[in-house]
């Protein structure tokens, strides 16, 4: 090294090239090159250590505030005003059916673009001009923030354009079925008398004698009609029944499972569809992913046999890329469990005590439960937000773990 | 396929009967009329384009609904142009003197995506540099679930995060944080922009062909002098259209800013104040009441419109550096 003449003045840039023996300077700075190197490994090894603590900080803050306030009722009970009695009960219903409808939805338009756009060759140039604009507007569209999507289902679905916009204005909806619509007087006796209606936009009933009622269990019953001139009834049978003229009603409306209207409205459908668009993306891509993985000469082989090619689809790419549109599938279910920010805008926050019951009802979910125990000033509903949290994550946990044990278990070597 | 697979059980007589008769039955029934297969080959391929096209008529509806619903706002009396792109102030639920100014959500939403990307874009990219060149496989195995867990957590867990943990540990560091600012909500979407800008960087780095790390190690470089000098140059289209679509990320991000950043919409330049973003307002719209359809209700759509064209502004120029710009190398 001493022997080393001292360095020319070259320019560093080209000093690597060529022959030329290694001088003084040059050893120094590969020394100075290595000791940089080192640095290098130490900041990347913290820089990368940093996520993992995040993560563990992230997750221990949360199991601190929330394990406290796990219990049977967090589960089981309805969102109560008071934190030591509030559950989640009708927001895990309104989660388990609003992803059930959307994958129900998605699964079949997501897997069907993806095949559409991996097996089926464009073989005009408009085709092949249209493929290129679905791919690129699937990853465009899956840049697109969630919120927007929640502000388009609150048009498209919830309001539908304003199409049925005229019987709007009467507070009902343009087109219903499965609903029946009662008036409910209170009897001079406390009972309740139930006048069906046969249409919602319609007035308020005026109480009149012979008119068709009910009592609250369904029996038919005779209506006594009063004025305030006619001498008032001392006899309590009488009395159950018994309406002055001008008696006010207020608006019942029963509506069975099957429930179905027009536009859709703040309900589970308008949920599951917003959210449907939210995932829509991500699946396609996922799936795409697992057909280009199949080896072609499965795909060969079979159009060799004679198939047709949505018999080489049907019967030989889709069987095996079932375990990556199953992995990419779920993980993209948990993003729907996850998603709040959409919910939110399409069913706005309620106070909700039931689990859903047909298509068209209230519904909540978990994480909009969350976020508005979380956006309470006190402590205690941070406490049972937490609480939530943990029960979130260990959904989302178990369906992750699901979705490695398929792709460790279900993916055999296919070429 | 499974019977040509070299280790399936060897056939035994009834296995080979029941293929016998098996074989017998498909030659015995009557061949499908070859228009019959053709009508489904067809109508398949119909019902798949009818499902492509869907996508198509999802970004449609988004542009026609926004496009029309912001009309409607500008429409309105109350509402100018002017005011809209001119105006720093956002006060749309002040009876008397209602302002639209977007540029006071913009701003907010600009604070926060600056300290998210402050945190978020070093961390990641020095992340997937350790990744892809310095880790050892059973780093790599702890490294990668641990990101794809922080990717999978839903946003509204961070916001809380962000308002139980961010917030106190900020306010003990200094005290001029209030309880709603925009550093702990930027913190917090950093945070969640992470994993998107570290696996879409590795996805880049790993796709530099191996020759160019084998030449610049030829060549007598540290590992430092491969991954920065050779490699991430060679994968500078990949990473930028990751930071890109980060940014893009954090722009859209809805419930940590709603749960953690306040509702004041104002400009401000200091991280320490409460402020309101784009999503903020229109999670602040939503959690109200929708139900009266004046011009504070359309107004959210004309803010969904400006965060709309933004980010996809932003996606797709990621999208075009990705591909044009892309050195290819094979």
């Amino acid at each position: 090294m001493s022997t080393a003449k001292p360095p020319k003045s070259e320019p560093k840039t080209k000093s690597t090239i060529g022959p030329s023996p290694a001088t003084e300077a040059q050893l120094r700075g590969s020394e100075s090159r290595m000791r940089f190197d080192a640095t290098f490994r130490y900041v990347c090894v913290f820089t990368a250590s940093v996520s993992v603590l995040i993560l563990v900080f992230l997750l221990a803050s949360i199991l601190v505030q929330g394990v406290p306030s796990l219990s049977w009722t967090l589960l089981s009970g309805n969102p109560e005003p008071n934190p030591l009695e509030a559950g989640l009960r009708p927001a895990l219903f309104g989660t388990i059916w609003v992803c059930a409808l959307c994958a129900l939805l998605t699964l079949p338009v997501g897997i069907a673009t993806a095949i559409l756009l991996e097996e089926f060759q464009p073989r005009s140039r408009f085709a092949s001009w249209m493929y290129s604009a679905i791919q690129l507007n699937i990853s465009n569209l899956a840049g697109v923030p969630s919120v927007v999507y929640g502000i388009l289902g609150l048009t498209a679905f919830v309001g539908m354009f304003g199409l049925f916009s005229q019987a709007d204005k009467g507070g009902g909806f343009a087109y219903e079925i499965g609903v029946e619509h009662y008036d409910q007087f209170f009897s001079e006796g406390s009972r309740a008398i139930l006048i069906p209606v046969p249409d919602a936009s319609k007035p308020a009933t005026v109480p009149h004698e012979g008119m068709v009622a009910y009592d609250f269990d369904k029996n038919r019953v005779e209506v006594n009609i009063i004025g305030y001139d006619d001498p008032y009834p001392e006899d309590e049978d009488v009395l159950a029944y018994t309406l002055f003229n001008d008696s006010e009603s207020g608006r019942l409306s029963e509506k069975s499972w099957y429930y179905f209207r027009l536009p859709f409205g703040r309900g589970v459908l308008a949920g599951a569809l917003t959210l449907m668009l939210v995932t829509l993306p991500v699946i396609i891509i996922s799936t795409q992913e697992s057909l280009r993985a199949v080896p072609s000469s499965l795909r060969a082989g079979a159009l060799g046999l004679g198939a047709t090619p949505w018999q080489v689809i049907w019967n030989v790419t889709l069987p095996s890329a079932v375990p990556g549109i199953m992995t990419g599938s779920i993980l993209a279910m948990s993003r729907a469990i996850g998603e709040t920010a959409p919910i939110l805008i399409i069913a706005g926050i309620l106070f909700i005590m039931n689990s859903p019951r047909h298509l068209m009802d209230d519904f909540t979910v978990m994480p909009l439960q969350i976020f508005n125990w979380a956006s309470r000033p006190q402590d205690e509903f941070h406490g049972i937000a937490a609480g939530g949290i943990i029960i979130l994550l260990l959904i989302l946990l178990s369906f992750n773990a699901i979705a490695v044990l398929i792709r460790h278990k279900m993916q055999k070597p296919l070429s | 396929m499974s019977s040509s697979s070299p280790d399936a059980a060897i056939p035994t007589n009834a296995d080979e009967n029941r293929l016998n008769d098996r074989v017998r039955e498909l030659l015995a029934s009557p061949r499908r009329s070859l228009a019959v297969i053709r009508a489904r080959e067809a109508g398949v391929y119909v019902l798949l384009v009818m499902c492509g096209l869907f996508s198509l008529l999802v970004t449609v509806a988004i542009l026609w609904v926004l496009s029309t619903e912001m009309l409607n706002f500008f429409s309105s009396d109350e509402v100018t142009l002017a005011n809209f792109l001119g105006s720093t102030e956002w006060s749309p639920l002040l009876g008397s003197t209602k302002s639209f100014g977007i540029w006071a959500l913009i701003c907010g939403t600009m604070l926060v995506t600056v300290i998210a990307m402050a945190i978020a874009l070093p961390l990641g990219l020095v992340t997937a540099i350790y990744l892809s060149e310095y880790a050892p496989r059973r780093v790599r195995g702890i490294l990668k679930p641990t990101l794809e867990v922080l990717a999978g957590v839903p946003t509204v867990v961070y916001g809380f995060f962000a308002l139980t943990t961010i917030t106190p540990i900020l306010h003990w560091l200094h005290g001029g944080f209030g309880v709603y600012n925009a550093t702990s909500a930027g913190i917090a979407v950093g945070i969640l922009c992470l994993p998107t800008v570290c696996s879409l960087s590795e996805d880049a780095l790993q796709a530099v062909p191996r020759a160019l790390r084998e030449a610049a190690y030829g060549l007598g470089g540290t590992r430092f002098d491969a991954s920065i000098k050779v490699i991430v140059p060679a994968a500078l289209s990949g990473i930028i259209s990751a930071f890109l679509l980060a940014i893009a990320r954090a722009f859209g991000e809805t419930m940590i800013v709603a749960l953690a950043a306040g509702s004041r919409p104002q400009v401000t330049m200091d991280p320490r104040n409460e402020i309101q973003t784009m999503t903020g307002f229109m999670v602040q719209m939503a959690g109200g009441d929708l139900s009266n359809y004046d011009v504070t209700y359309y107004s959210m759509y004309a803010v969904a419109f400006t965060l709309f064209i933004l980010t996809l502004t932003l996606t797709m120029i990621g999208n075009i550096v990705r591909k044009r710009f892309r050195e290819a190398y094979e």
